[in-house]
């Protein structure tokens, strides 16, 4: 096989978003990225790391900045035949019955229409939705609702399933069972399809369902590491290989770029004013915070079990681990966290306590708070507008993203009481009323 | 198409079968298609300018005339309906139309609907030289003027909504534009579109009236219709008539009601994206029989068969390809600046011949005069709104608090709001004549009578959409009554509540030209404002000052809507929005 043409496969493809003052973020880097036959191919990341954007770029339906993304050896520039998409919101259309959405594609190829019906009813009876065929989509529970997405995807008899995060949307349970299905039709070989690629931002589903997991980092998104999954299927959760993959995973995704995975103990990297703060909720760093001190992990934990512990997806807690990683408060090796004197501290102090240490460690370690501070202190009403910080920020990031990080600047220094916002006029201020 | 949009799917012998609906679906057909023959047949008759067209107010030719009335509105909404998807569709798909067709439409919606009358009905005369023909467009145009604008923006709205993960998923199994069109973006904008339609008749019901009577340098056509029938009987003082009138536009807004919005209504639900919630899912007896008598399924049948064959024909024939989405190319800025400029220079142009055109005419003085009397049309329209507001909203309130009395409620509002206010305007007349009543102040109610219904409307469902915990925590904490208005109810309703305002107050504008002048008999009276200024100067023809007034008219409508409206919108969206 590995000779054969691959599937799908891109060379140096980059994407750049034009910000506002022209300048340009680029949310690809040079992606060289191959699917051959007969594969699933899981990609991880977090948010921000241009995971859904990548999959877009494959499907044909954003255009590379540079670079090329082929199919079975001819360039891709809008959508093929042969490459089909489930969507993670099932993008199934509401006024059509569970018929009407699976015949969609075939209509749209011209083919005839007992032919569609019957490559349709084909299609609704593999996936497990036989009876449902005149429902309507907003009748179904999410599960069927998905259900029916991957039928309208499986009718056209794709080569390549692109799949973004098609699982992100259902609970645990339904999840679970409808990836086992999905599973099922793979390693029976009753779908045509020879490659799958799959986003995700959970760690145990795509190890669970891939040949091979492709890491993200963030800002740009480039490939961190690619790690092989030698397991047979059906996969056990708790099989030690599977465990020690996990791990690996996790200490991919946690390490920041730059940093040797593993070296514990080096200092929190210094961050300039317009670094992507990641919009970590208060309460939540604070539980994670004080279940990290608590038995039973007392101050040291293994990330998948911390997360499990916390029932927190990817996408909440590594946004948390990070500003803790960047206010010194924990540190991350190896698949593992652990919370800094700095951090053992914080936890068990009282409430009026945390907030002063909180308000310590971010005039220290966040920038852009201690640059807020320092102007409002100098100036003679110690009142400012919000503008003015944003539009430094927009030099930088996108004007979504700025906003973002102000929001979750505001919110952090809300907390630790270093200024006030007042939303109806913009003026950030010392006041505290 | 009528399979894929939702009618059940049954096999070809079932279909066949008739069922009790085909008693009643076939008389109806068939009765429709001889009024509709005899209607069009009835519009064409030939006719030269200042003709007499003798209107009876013999009650029993009320059918007649509301037949010919209803199939003038019916025309529109259809012309309304393609014009509405041409230009929403060309709006949305194009960045550069949309620099020009949007803002163009804006100023269309405050353009007086009675300006588009005086100031095109020569031109559709001009079309069809010795027929009724031309006359008759003439009033259909100034109906659908009446109905287009709040359509077409709804279909651009929604079409800049579409989720974009449908659109993705329409790219991606390979819709043509053409098809992704029909099968993803109309289908969208079905249920807005539904409800403005039905905004736009209750328009149109009001300016038949007007549009019936058209002059024509000072040739007075009165088209066979319940407008004219109404034109006369205020004329000539027939208090019976107008009683007859009343009535017989009631049954034609119920018919309407029922044949054609009901079953829409009902049938726009499949398409909203969001689960059907309560007291929504209500069945349309209409609507029930297009869906199970023999004769539909067989017309839905062949239909979906024939759309089926030709989109088949068409695609064989032309082998649709989707188009690579390119880059954007280094030139596209230069040539929006170049188009920005060009649009300009058209804009300074127009600008020009309409100040060269009024000003050979009109001095500053008159330019003065004509804004004095747009300010007074202000004040009232201002003073009108706050004290239908200071009415409505705590009726509004009190029935949108009480769920099922507001679900009665309900169609009552919507059916006073659809009812043309105008039929009630002799009554007035009546009585300030009789009483002696200042004109200025009672002609102002008029102007109100229509628009009102809106806010009503508004407030109930602002009301209804407010949490009941929100009110558990209210009664909870045990605030007191103003607080409890000042803090809970005010706060809640207001994006709801300006909605309504919005929509009163250009109504109100609307109807000035209607309303500040009155007739009845022998008696008229005239309020003081650019309405009518406007209405009178449309009865003898002066072009300049026509124009002079609708501009004027029209200038002050968006401003007003810029600078107070639009902006109490924001705050109402950013701030007080409930999610």
């Amino acid at each position: 096989m590995a000779d054969a043409q691959p599937l799908l496969a891109t060379k140096e493809v980059c994407k750049t978003y034009r910000t506002a003052d022209r300048a340009g973020r680029l949310v690809l880097d040079h992606i060289d990225f191959t699917l051959r036959e007969g594969e699933i191919v899981a990609i991880l990341g977090k948010s921000g790391s241009g995971k859904s954007t990548f999959l877009r770029v494959l499907a044909g339906l954003t255009p590379q900045s540079e670079g090329t993304v082929t199919y079975r050896g001819t360039p891709v520039v809008a959508p093929v035949t042969g490459v089909a998409m489930v969507f993670q919101s099932f993008a199934l259309f509401p006024w059509l019955t569970v018929l009407g959405n699976v015949e969609l594609g075939l209509e749209a190829q011209g083919v005839p229409r007992e032919e569609r019906r019957k490559r349709a009813i084909a299609a609704i009876d593999l996936i497990g939705l036989d009876g449902y065929e005149s429902a309507y989509p907003k009748e179904l529970s999410g599960g069927m609702r998905q259900r029916v997405g991957f039928a309208r995807a499986l009718v056209v008899n794709p080569d390549v399933l692109l799949l973004d995060e098609p699982f992100s949307a259902l609970d645990v349970l339904t999840a679970e069972t409808l990836r086992g299905d999905l599973a099922d039709l793979w390693t029976a070989r009753r779908v045509p399809t020879k490659g799958i690629v799959f986003v995700s931002h959970n760690i145990e589903e795509a190890v669970e369902m891939s040949d091979r997991v492709i890491v993200f980092s963030s800002d740009p998104g480039r490939i961190r590491a690619e790690l092989p999954v030698p397991l047979p299927r059906p996969r056990d959760h708790a099989n030690a290989t599977f465990r020690q993959i996990v791990d690996e995973v996790y200490t991919q995704i946690t390490t920041q770029p730059g940093r040797e995975p593993g070296k514990r103990g080096a200092p929190a990297q210094a961050v300039g004013i317009s670094y992507r703060l990641p919009p970590a909720s208060i309460q939540q760093l604070m539980a994670l915070l004080d279940t990290l001190t608590a038995a039973p992990f007392n101050g040291r934990a293994d990330l998948p079990h911390l997360a499990e512990e916390l029932a927190l997806s990817v996408d909440d807690l590594f946004p948390l681990i990070e500003t803790l990683q960047l206010m010194g408060l924990a540190q991350v090796g190896g698949g593992d966290i652990e919370a800094t004197a700095a951090g053992r501290t914080l936890a068990e102090a009282d409430m009026l306590k945390r907030k002063q240490l909180f308000a310590e460690h971010l005039l220290r370690a966040v920038p852009l708070i201690a640059h807020i501070r320092r102007v409002l202190d100098e100036r003679p009403g110690h009142t400012a507008p919000s503008s003015r910080f944003l539009s430094e920020l927009e030099d930088h990031l996108s004007e979504e993203d700025a906003s973002e990080v102000f929001e979750t600047v505001v919110n952090w220094a809300r907390y630790a009481e270093l200024f006030a916002y007042d939303y109806d006029s913009g003026v950030l201020s010392l006041e505290n009323p | 198409m009528a399979q894929r949009w939702g009618l059940p799917v049954v096999a070809w012998p079932t279909r066949l079968r008739p069922s009790f609906w085909d008693l009643v679906a076939l008389p109806l057909v068939v009765g429709l298609i001889a009024l509709v023959a005899w209607a069009s047949e009835q519009m064409s008759v030939p006719y030269t300018g200042g003709q007499e067209i003798a209107i009876s107010l013999s009650p029993w030719k009320l059918p007649e005339y509301g037949l010919r009335t209803v199939m003038r509105m019916g025309i529109a909404l259809l012309v309304s309906l393609i014009f509405s998807l041409v230009y929403a569709a060309v709006a949305a798909k194009s960045r550069r139309a949309e620099k020009l067709l949007i803002p163009i439409l804006d100023i269309l919606q405050s353009v007086p609907i009675l300006g588009f009358l005086s100031i095109t009905v020569t031109g559709f005369i001009a079309l069809f030289p010795g027929s009724l023909l031309g006359y008759e467009c003439a009033a259909i145009f100034a109906i659908f003027t009446s109905q287009a604008w709040n359509m077409t923006f709804s279909l651009y709205q929604s079409f800049l909504g579409v989720p974009q993960d449908l659109r993705e998923a329409a790219r991606m199994y390979h819709l043509s534009p053409w098809a992704s069109f029909w099968q993803l973006e109309v289908p969208y904008a079905v249920p807005q579109l539904v409800w403005n339609m039905m905004m736009s008749m209750s328009g149109g019901w009001f300016f038949v009236v007007a549009s019936e009577a058209i002059t024509v340098a000072d040739q007075n056509t009165t088209l066979p219709g319940i407008g004219s029938y109404i034109a006369l009987a205020s004329k000539q003082g027939d208090i019976a008539a107008v009683g007859y009138a009343i009535l017989a536009m009631l049954a034609f807004i119920l018919i309407y009601d029922q044949l054609l919005f009901r079953p829409l209504l009902a049938w726009s639900q499949r398409f909203k994206i969001e689960a059907i919630t309560e007291g929504e899912g209500e069945r349309a007896w209409f609507l029930t029989m297009l869906q199970r008598a023999g004769l539909f399924q067989f017309l839905a049948w062949a239909g979906d068969t024939l759309a089926d064959f030709l989109s088949r024909t068409a695609k064989a024939a032309h082998p649709w390809k989707p188009k690579p989405a390119r880059p954007p190319s280094p030139w596209t800025p230069w040539i929006d600046r170049v188009w920005v400029v060009c649009l300009a220079l058209a804009a300074a142009y127009a600008l020009y011949c309409v100040v060269f055109y009024v000003g050979t005419e009109l001095g500053l003085d008159e330019v003065g005069h004509v804004f004095l009397l747009s300010i007074a049309t202000f004040v009232r329209v201002s003073v009108l709104i706050a004290l239908a507001s200071l009415i409505w909203v705590p009726v509004g309130v009190w029935i949108g608090l009480r769920p099922p009395i507001a679900h009665r409620a309900q169609p009552i509002v919507q059916f006073l709001a659809a009812f043309p206010a105008n039929l009630f305007f002799p009554i007035f007349v009546f009585a300030i004549r009789d009483y002696h009543l200042n004109v200025e102040i009672w002609l102002s109610v008029l102007m109100i009578l229509g628009a009102q219904w809106y806010i009503l409307f508004n407030v109930i469902a602002g009301t209804l959409a407010l949490p009941t915990d929100y009110q558990y925590v209210a009664s909870n904490l045990g605030v007191s009554r103003w607080l409890w208005w000042r803090k809970f109810i005010l706060p809640g309703i207001f994006p709801a509540y300006v909605t309504g305002a919005i929509t009163a107050s250009g109504g109100a504008w609307n109807a000035s030209i209607v309303s500040e002048v009155a007739q009845w008999g022998d008696d008229k009276f005239v309020a003081t404002g650019v309405g009518a200024y406007i209405a009178e100067w449309t009865a003898t023809g002066d072009f300049p000052r026509i124009v002079l007034g609708i501009t004027m008219l029209s200038i002050f409508v968006l401003t007003f809507n810029r600078l107070f409206w639009r902006r109490l919108y924001t705050l109402a969206e950013e701030r007080l929005r409930l999610d």
